[in-house]
């Protein structure tokens, strides 16, 4: 019997602004000059407040914090292509989607301070809470997406999870039911090329993060993750083949974690300066802003402008944050719906005097 | 030489990892890393890729893997980040690692280490803090274990790499660092299945393990201060555990008190309560006292403080236990 091939598949891999700012006129998509004002904006907040949460933490004003810096394009790209209507699930590392989302910075920085409060989201601005088991938010971004299509909801379900959330078995749970239940998902893998010290070429023999789709009879599309027109465009396009078709995709965005796995982290010990050299060289926001000039949207007064409307943001944000001030009490309120007898006790022996 | 937990288990390591060469660890970052506790440090550069593994992000491949290697004849010490990220290998743990020498009469065993930093009020992110050894002290088939400090750490794991059977051990983190004792250079074992009397007394029983260990002694020297005599019990080996030295204790002070950072529901010292109501009832003056944290999630770091068990409160519970 001849040998049948049964099984064939590729994955394509797309930039559309490469690291110089030249933009590849055929794939460039039509943004409006007030989006793009807005990715750069957002990119600069993130990465302005990103610094600011690292100096917080180091003066002991914030905990353990996962920095975002050198993947702006993925979160700001994301962030701006996704509709109002759309779902996001984030990881940690992409917790100034909330903020895009409508949530106020200081709530974020409420979270990262320590308190529960941060993740008292209003449902309606649908974004999940960020998970910290690795992983977990993706089959609930697949049920989720089931929720939308059985209750007619046009939405499409974004979710993100890093180049080491692809080992575990959620990663694949969530892709297989996909697949099978047909869900309006866009599963995101932020591929940074590090999960804390693991690299990327440990996590699995597999080329590509993407080709894992294929398994599962989705589609799978590498592209420039510093890339914010790529990042936004794919996202567009994906999201409406799931809110239209129903049909999932991953996209694999390959980026670079330019600083440490959180701040109890010393990349130093599993890689090297010229990496991080070479990545510095490929920055997101380095690369829009030549695109952004050449648009005539970019200008040095508009840079002033821009970075001391974020400065100030920042700050407003820390500040409203840090006069926050909790009720420990509230620990015992929110275990069940209704607070237990046995709850009510240990709460007033918790708490007496 | 002073070593503190952390150079103890480390130390423990390079020495079980020469004398045996089936012996290797796996885990997420073990590896060029070091483990992000610093716990497995040097041992890639000593014994190389093959014998300490950075493994893909997962923790029932781990688990799972290192089930199958320990049944194959390997030993592997697989390591999870943290404990509170061990429940993907639970499935595994429970419907394996526990079983299969039962399922096959003694034919098959798996002799592995799982270690697991567990403990919290180190100001560490959601599920950085748990302390769910019940689960595992529950599960017929699985041993363990929990030191209080770097000597037992050192003694208890030198056991467990040698033990026939699969061993969970918890490695209170608020620990690693906290203080430094003698730790002797050559190997050594500490029993399985042996609590340590850290200190005799007649007036109360006290017992705990891990890391409410080091914060019940302080308690203890106050109690003390106070006039009340107190013999404190490290139990060290959860499971098996030694009754026997609780019971023998009890009988003489005829109060007992036990400290456990777990939520109280369900948590070991329900059963220690039970055992001891089962054998010492009439010996006893007062009723068994828990000092536990209390049966909700553990909060973030900004109010976690108000969840473990102080130095305060376990004072108070021998307090109130002693003048019932
Ligand atoms: C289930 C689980 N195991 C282990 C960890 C500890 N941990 C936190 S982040 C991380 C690496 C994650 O890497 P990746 O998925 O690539 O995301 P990144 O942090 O790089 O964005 C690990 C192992 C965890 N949070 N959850």
């Amino acid at each position: 019997m001849p040998v049948k091939k049964v099984f064939e598949g590729s994955v394509d891999y797309i930039q559309i602004l490469d690291k110089n700012g030249k933009v590849d006129e055929e794939l460039e998509p039509d943004i409006s000059k007030d989006v793009l004002d807005k990715l750069y904006r957002h990119m600069v907040t993130a990465r302005t407040w990103d610094k600011k949460c690292l100096a917080l933490q180091r003066t002991g004003r914030m905990y353990t914090y996962a920095p975002l810096v050198g993947q702006e394009a993925t979160i700001i790209g994301t962030g701006m292509a996704a509709d109002k209507t759309d779902w996001i699930f984030p990881s940690y590392r992409e917790s100034y989607l909330y903020h895009m989302r409508g949530i106020p910075l200081s709530q974020i920085n409420i979270s990262w301070m320590g308190w529960e409060k941060g993740l008292q989201i209003d449902p309606e601005y649908r974004t999940f809470p960020y998970a910290i088991p690795i992983g977990t938010q993706l089959p609930y971004a697949t049920g989720g997406a089931y929720s939308m299509k059985m209750k007619g909801e046009k939405s499409a379900v974004i979710s993100f999870g890093g180049d080491g959330s692809t080992s575990e078995g959620e990663f694949h749970d969530a892709l297989n039911f996909a697949g099978v239940l047909e869900t309006p998902n866009v599963f995101i893998i932020s591929n940074n090329h590090y999960a804390i010290s693991v690299p990327r070429k440990w996590q699995t023999k597999s080329e590509t993060l993407a080709q894992k789709a294929l398994a599962y009879g989705l589609k799978g599309i590498q592209a420039d993750g510093n890339d914010v027109l790529a990042v936004y465009r794919l996202v567009k396009e994906s999201a409406r083949r799931a809110r239209e078709e129903n049909k999932p995709t991953v996209l694999e965005l390959v980026t670079y974690r330019m600083g440490m796995h959180t701040t109890s982290d010393d990349p130093k010990k599993y890689r090297s300066e010229e990496e991080v050299e070479y990545w510095k060289k490929r920055d997101p926001i380095d690369r829009f802003r030549i695109y952004l000039e050449n648009k005539g949207i970019w200008s040095e007064d508009y840079e002033k402008e821009v970075n001391e409307g974020a400065k100030q943001k920042v700050e407003d944000a820390v500040k409203e944050a840090e006069e926050f001030k909790g009720d420990p009490k509230e620990m015992f309120n929110h275990v069940l719906a209704d607070m237990t007898k046995n709850l009510e006790e240990q709460k007033k022996e918790a708490f007496k005097k | 030489m002073k070593m503190h937990m952390v150079q103890a288990i480390n130390n423990c390591l390079f020495q079980e990892m020469e004398r045996d060469e089936s012996i290797l660890v796996m885990g997420e970052d073990v590896g060029v890393d070091g483990g992000v506790f610093r716990v497995t440090d040097g041992l890639y550069d000593k014994f190389g890729r093959e014998r300490v593994i950075d493994t893909p992000l997962s923790e029932a491949g781990i688990v799972g893997t290192a089930l199958g290697m320990a049944t194959l004849g390997l030993r592997p010490v697989a390591e999870i980040q943290f404990q509170g990220f061990v429940f993907n290998a639970y499935h595994h743990l429970v419907q394996h690692a526990a079983r299969l020498r039962n399922r096959t009469r003694g034919k098959f065993t798996v002799p592995m280490v799982v270690r697991m930093p567990y403990s919290g009020n180190v100001n560490a992110l959601e599920h950085h803090s748990e302390s769910m050894e019940s689960p595992f002290i529950h599960i017929p088939g699985l041993i363990v274990l929990c030191p209080a400090s770097p000597y037992d750490a050192k003694g208890l794991l030198a056991s467990a790499l040698k033990a026939k059977d699969p061993v969970m051990f918890f490695e209170p983190k608020r620990l690693y660092r906290a203080f430094k004792e003698d730790v002797p250079e050559e190997r050594y074992e500490i029993p399985i299945g042996k609590a340590s009397v850290l200190r005799e007394g007649s007036d109360l029983t006290l017992v705990s393990w891990g890391a409410m260990t080091y914060v019940s002694s302080k308690a203890v020297e106050k109690a003390e201060e106070n006039g009340i005599s107190v013999e404190q019990i490290d139990l060290r080996s959860l499971s098996p555990c030694d009754y026997e030295t609780i019971h023998e204790s009890v009988k003489k002070t005829g109060r007992c008190v036990v400290v456990h950072e777990a939520v109280k529901t369900l948590g070991f010292g329900a059963e220690i309560s039970a055992r001891i109501m089962e054998k010492d009832l009439l010996r006893l003056e007062a009723p068994v006292k828990r000092v536990t944290g209390w049966d909700i999630t553990i909060p973030y770091p900004k109010t976690e403080e108000y969840f473990f068990p102080d130095e305060k409160r376990i004072l108070e519970g021998i307090e109130e236990t002693v003048n019932f």
